[in-house]
């Protein structure tokens, strides 16, 4: 129940941050850390992947690799 | 038969090298799929909004925020509810099993039935699909994800049919187990899409 709080209240700060009018850079810089930081509570906790074995976790993080690598050439290419 | 033909059978039940079971190390791999194909929708994204000059709608300029909000508060309680499935079945309270099961289907309903709400009323401002690339991205990525949200609907269904039917134990409930990574799973990549799509 405190990672559904935790979730519920990460996701209603997202909301009140997305149009407190911060420069835009700090805003979608603060936006993606309340995603991600709300993405691996549901993995940690909901899909139990804290509690699961090394090879698994390494399996479940592999794809995160050439995705980070493309989103970061893409974002390279564009700003 | 051969008692090479009966081990490689009983194989199939035993825990794999990743020291999990081999359906669940099956839905793993099927979601690591899943990463990189959110993934290439996420980078097309990225591409064609900042790689135009026009500027796209600032937040809650065309899309509902507080409904869509409210639709991903829905989709996490359907979360929780999995959760307690899960741990319902891993104490062998068959009942809750089932309770919980129906209830995370009904709520996964609710979120596409919300979403369903929302199209409408787009299509109804003429807000489509053809309506340049802010509205193609729109449609491609959520619709993506609704579709994942319906197929997991009705995956739910089916679990929860067999739970009626008592198909599942203390000991063996690997689809309760399998059924519930996919469905946090399309938690997650909403928590992530929410997010870009919305209110960035």
């Amino acid at each position: 129940m405190l990672v559904f709080g935790g979730l519920a209240a990460l996701t209603a700060i997202e909301v009140a941050v997305a149009f407190m009018g911060f420069e835009r850079n700090v805003t979608v810089l603060i936006l993606i850390g309340l995603a991600v930081w709300k993405a691996l509570l549901v993995a940690m906790y909901f899909m139990h992947l804290k509690w699961e074995t090394r090879a698994l976790k390494i399996l479940a993080a592999a794809p995160f690799l050439p995705a980070a690598i493309m989103i970061v050439v893409v974002l390279m290419e564009n700003f | 038969m051969t008692s090479h033909s009966v081990d490689a059978g009983a194989s199939r039940f035993e825990p794999t090298t990743f020291k999990v079971k081999d359906k669940k190390l099956g839905m793993w791999i099927f979601l690591a799929s899943e990463v990189m194909f959110f993934t290439g929708l996420i980078g097309s994204y990225i591409i064609l909004r900042w790689g135009t000059a026009t500027p796209w709608p600032e937040p809650g300029e065309v899309l509902n925020v507080p409904i869509t909000a409210g639709n991903t508060f829905l989709l996490i309680c359907s979360s929780v509810t999995m959760v307690k499935a899960f741990a319902a079945i891993e104490d062998g309270d068959q009942k809750m099993l089932k309770v919980w099961l129906l209830a995370t289907a009904i709520i996964g309903a609710c979120f596409v039935g919300v979403q369903a709400y929302e199209y409408n009323e787009l299509i109804h401002h003429e807000f489509l699909p053809s309506s340049g690339l802010y509205g193609s991205t729109f449609f491609t990525m959520t619709g993506f994800h609704g579709f994942h949200v319906t197929v997991g609907v009705l995956c739910m269904l089916w679990v929860t049919v067999k739970a009626f039917r008592g198909g599942y134990t203390q000991a063996d409930h690997q689809g309760v187990e399998i059924i519930g990574l996919y469905w946090h799973f399309v938690d997650l990549v909403w928590i992530i899409l929410f997010t870009i799509v919305y209110l960035i």
